[in-house]
C-alpha cells in the first residue's frame, strides 16, 4: 500500500519442489492442514473431557500438542530457508520491499510463539487430566485450554489469507 | 465459556463434520493460489473462504452458538469496529503513498 518496490510473489517464496515438482505455497497448505487438524482433535477432547473420559482426553490433547509441535517445526524450517538462503531480515529483503521481511518475522513469529506456549500448555493440562487432577475440580479448564488453541488457529486463517494469499 | 451440561450434548460426529469441512475450504483457499485467480475475483474468493473458515471455528469449535445473544454481540461487535478502522488507515495509506510521491520523487 504505502511501499514503492514490489512486494514478493508469496506463492514463489514459499514454493516447494519434491520430486522435480514446482509446487507453489505447498509448504504453508500443509500446515494449515496440521493447524486445522489440531483444532479438530482439541474440539473432541473439550468433548471427552466433559464426557468424563480422562484417557481419550489425554490422547486427544497430547495428538493436538504434536500436530501444534510439528507445525513449529515446519515454521523453524521456512525462517531457515528464507534467512539462510533468501538472506530476508526483518529490516531488509533482497526480494523486494523491506517491508515484506519486518511483517513476515514479526506475525509469523508472534504467531508461532502462541503456537509453541499452547503446546507447553497443552501438555500440562493434558498431564493433569491424566492423572485425574481435574477430578473435583471440574472439566471446564479444558475447554479454556480449547479456547486458547482454537483462537490461534483462527489467527493463522487471517494470517493464511492476508499474508500468504493475498 | 458453555456450561458441561450444554458441550455433552454434541456428538463427536458434529466435529468431524466440521473439521471435513474446514479441510474442503482450506483446499479451495488453496486452489484459488494454485490455479492463479487473479483481481478481484481473487480477493473475493480469499475472503469469502477466510470467513466461512473462521465462521466455523468460532462458532462450533469454540461454541459461540450456542452461547448468549450478549456475549455473541461482545464478542462479535469490537472486532467490527477494528474493521472500520483498518478501512479507514487502508483509505489514509494512498494518501501517505500520494504524499510520498509528491514530496520525494518530484523535488528530485
Amino acid at each position: 500500500m504505502s511501499a514503492v518496490p514490489d512486494w514478493p510473489l508469496t506463492s514463489e517464496v514459499f514454493a516447494l519442489t519434491i520430486n522435480g515438482t514446482h509446487v507453489p505455497l505447498l509448504l504453508i497448505a500443509i500446515m494449515t492442514f496440521i493447524l486445522i487438524t489440531s483444532s479438530g482433535t482439541m474440539a473432541m477432547a473439550v468433548n471427552y473431557a466433559y464426557r468424563g473420559d480422562r484417557k481419550k482426553t489425554f490422547i486427544l490433547m497430547t495428538i493436538t500438542a504434536l500436530l501444534g509441535l510439528s507445525f513449529v517445526g515446519m515454521q523453524a524450517f521456512e525462517w531457515t530457508k528464507l534467512i539462510m538462503e533468501e538472506g530476508v531480515r526483518p529490516w531488509s529483503n533482497p526480494l523486494g520491499a523491506a517491508q515484506f521481511g519486518a511483517s513476515f518475522f514479526m506475525i509469523t513469529g508472534f504467531h508461532g510463539m502462541h503456537v509453541t506456549v499452547g503446546v507447553i500448555y497443552l501438555m500440562v493440562v493434558a498431564n493433569r487430566v491424566r492423572y485425574g487432577y481435574y477430578e473435583k475440580r471440574g472439566y471446564d479448564i479444558v475447554e479454556i485450554t480449547g479456547l486458547y488453541w482454537h483462537f490461534v488457529d483462527l489467527v493463522w486463517v487471517f494470517i493464511f489469507a492476508f499474508f500468504y494469499l493475498w | 465459556m458453555a456450561t458441561s451440561s450444554e458441550t455433552t450434548l454434541h456428538p463427536i460426529s458434529t466435529y468431524l463434520k466440521i473439521w471435513l469441512l474446514l479441510f474442503i475450504l482450506s483446499t479451495f483457499s488453496y486452489m484459488v493460489d494454485f490455479y492463479e485467480v487473479q483481481g478481484y475475483l481473487r480477493w473475493t474468493l480469499i475472503l469469502l473462504f477466510m470467513f466461512a473458515k473462521a465462521g466455523l471455528i468460532i462458532a462450533i469449535f469454540m461454541h459461540l452458538k450456542w452461547e448468549r445473544l450478549a456475549l455473541v454481540y461482545t464478542i462479535l461487535i469490537p472486532p467490527v469496529a477494528i474493521l472500520v478502522l483498518i478501512a479507514l488507515m487502508n483509505i489514509e495509506a494512498d494518501y501517505v503513498f500520494f504524499s510520498r510521491l509528491a514530496h520525494y520523487v518530484n523535488v528530485g
